[in-house]
């Protein structure tokens, strides 16, 4: 009896090795975490301490001036604006564009050639890189379109971005609504509804917020880029906004957080990296806005769908 | 089966499903309908579905009688749930399918090319096997049907009469506004039965409407299959022979055999009667192999 119970028990105590596995891999997983985040950490700490010498000083005079010649007064407030400007314009032509187009996809398009050859192409789409996409938007947007853009305007710019993001604002979209259950889609249909009352009324809500946090997030990448702008013509120099109207800002000449990071690179004088420094502190803020925006909106649209 | 043009168009627009069912009702040949009363609302005949070009359900007659509720039982993948969506013609959303044969509603024939599929579903509802409500409020959950059909009825009183004829108005009365995701399993598919009826449909199809619940639930369904009779008819699809046994007046036992022309398994009813027939002294053996347990 003692020794079955001895025996039983050094059974049950043994650990088995696959156990011993799973902890390996566990802490690789923890690992590559640890990675991803002392990544982040590194960003923000070198932007930080580098635009010491300005945030520390002067870091509301910083992005409230205007761009100028003298290190002491200069400013990215132009360069917020312009990245805030083309990412409105980037949000309101990619948007209702690329989730229209993912809804005729993933809806209405069926199993056909003709879709699944719009898939790979959009697909592609995705991973051309930026710059090309420049090159696209210098021919097209500052070319052949310059009468309606003004040229080198942040129209062209914003119009270049939209379509930078539409093929990933159709993908993450196209996930989302595939992410519907279709039994929620048989229900209504169940009930009586025609396809697109099921589109509109059932499949759309329960996608929102996927779609939203999606689109959002490439508007933010779209926000950083810098190689598309530079070729549409961003300026990298001094400018005066002074007193244009609407119209002529958003026709006239623009420059954008990145391009101000690049432009003050540039400059020869050691003082000017501080400003390069400040200006990503910049970009990082506005990023973090937008999306902080996305997240409450989404939590808020979770929030209305489950309670 | 010849069906007349204001039939038709009374199909197309919203209004009391059982006005329509009356003078339905009162014009119907006799000659198909079985030894009863009761009138026929489908009466399918040799109808089978494809896939594609595999072929579900093969050579079906059968005819469902008002107000009466028919059990479809069988082994997985004999077709008893594709012949249930022929009825409302949820099979037109499947790529591929279609439906060979005759099967006619109230006397009309609904794969007609004027027969309006998304007509005919609020005049047939369907209750599905897991509970799907929609990610919305209780309320705006039932509401869902009526206001896509436009009612000149008060939507409070559309909401509560659907929630006490699924007999979950009592639970929920006090929190319609909030989630139907936070209800148990057993009332979300109370749920979906009130959201169904809340366009005051004629027909109910319920494709193992139990098979997510637990007992108590099941029992709380049955039940109320059993009062929802007086204003429905009801077709189930159940893996549960007890469940057909308790709940139906007629039962259809459908079995996968391999049709010797493709090679391939098709659907075939074998027999159809009524439930205390096919429980007692079923005429074919396999019937009778199935439900004392022998295969299945």
């Amino acid at each position: 009896m003692v020794a079955i119970t001895t025996e039983l028990r050094r059974q049950l105590s043994v650990k088995r090795s696959s156990d011993r596995a799973g902890l390996v891999f566990r802490s690789l997983l923890v690992f590559s975490l640890l990675i991803a985040f002392a990544i982040l950490v590194a960003v923000l700490l070198t932007a930080v301490t580098r635009a010491w010498p300005i945030l520390s000083e002067r870091p509301l005079d910083f992005l409230t001036s205007k761009s100028s010649q003298d290190p002491s007064r200069a400013g990215v407030w132009q360069g917020i604006q312009g990245s805030v400007m083309l990412a409105a314009i980037t949000a309101g032509v990619a948007f209702p564009i690329g989730i229209g187009a993912a809804i005729y996809l993933e809806e209405y398009a069926g199993d056909t050639r003709f879709a699944r050859f719009t898939e790979v192409v959009v697909r592609n789409l995705a991973g051309v890189p930026s710059i090309v996409y420049g090159l696209l938007g210098l021919a097209i947007f500052v070319g052949n379109l310059g009468g309606l853009t003004g040229g080198r305007s942040v129209i062209a710019g914003g119009l270049t971005l939209a379509c930078l993001v539409l093929p990933i604002v159709i993908i993450t979209t196209q996930e989302a609504l595939r992410a519907v259950p279709g039994e929620l889609a048989q229900a209504g249909y169940g009930i009586g509804a025609t396809q697109w009352e099921v589109i509109r009324s059932v499949v759309l809500p329960a996608a929102a917020p996927g779609i939203l946090t999606g689109t959002v997030l490439s508007i933010a990448r779209a926000a950083g880029e810098a190689a598309p702008i530079l070729v549409v013509g961003a300026l990298t120099g001094v400018f005066q906004t002074g007193t244009m109207s609407f119209l002529e800002q958003m026709q006239g000449f623009f420059t954008a957080l990145p391009m101000q990071i690049f432009a003050f690179t540039k400059q020869p004088s050691e003082i000017w990296g501080a400003h390069a420094a400040g200006a990503s502190v910049a970009i990082l803020l506005v990023v973090i806005a937008l999306n902080s925006v996305a997240i409450y909106v989404r939590a808020r649209l979770d929030r209305n769908l489950r309670k | 089966m010849t069906s007349t043009k204001p039939e038709i168009d009374s199909m197309v627009g919203f209004e009391d499903a059982r006005s329509v069912v009356t003078q339905a009702a009162g014009q119907e040949p006799a000659a198909a309908a079985p030894a009863t009363d009761r009138a026929p609302v489908f009466e399918a005949r040799d109808v089978s579905v494809y896939y594609s070009d595999f072929r579900a359900v093969t050579n079906v007659d059968l005819t469902i009688n008002d107000n009466e509720i028919t059990a479809f039982i069988g082994p997985s993948g004999c077709g008893k749930s594709t012949m249930l969506r022929t009825f409302n013609r949820m099979n037109d959303l499947i790529e591929g399918a279609r439906m060979v044969g005759s099967l006619t509603y109230h006397g009309i024939d609904l794969y007609s090319d004027d027969v309006d599929p998304v007509a005919v579903r609020r005049r047939i509802g369907m209750v599905f096997q897991k509970p799907n409500p929609f990610p919305k409020s209780i309320y705006d959950n039932i509401a869902f049907g009526p206001r896509l059909a436009g009612t000149d009825e008060n939507m409070d009183d559309i909401v509560e009469r659907s929630l006490r004829g699924a007999g979950l108005w009592e639970e929920v009365k006090d929190r319609l506004k909030t989630s139907a995701l936070g209800l148990s399993g057993g009332q979300q598919q109370r749920l979906c039965i009130a959201r169904a009826t809340a366009v005051n449909p004629d027909v109910l199809l319920m494709d193992e409407p139990c098979s997510a619940l637990d007992p108590i639930a099941t029992g709380r369904i049955e039940e109320l299959m059993l009062e929802m009779k007086k204003d429905y008819t009801i077709v189930i699809v159940t893996h549960n022979m007890q469940q057909a046994a308790r709940v139906s007046d007629r039962t259809a036992f459908f079995t996968a055999e391999l049709d010797p022309n493709t090679d391939q398994r098709t659907g075939l009813l074998v027999e159809y009667d009524l439930t205390t027939t096919i429980f007692s002294q079923p005429a074919d053996e396999r019937t009778e192999n199935y439900i004392t347990g022998r295969f299945g």
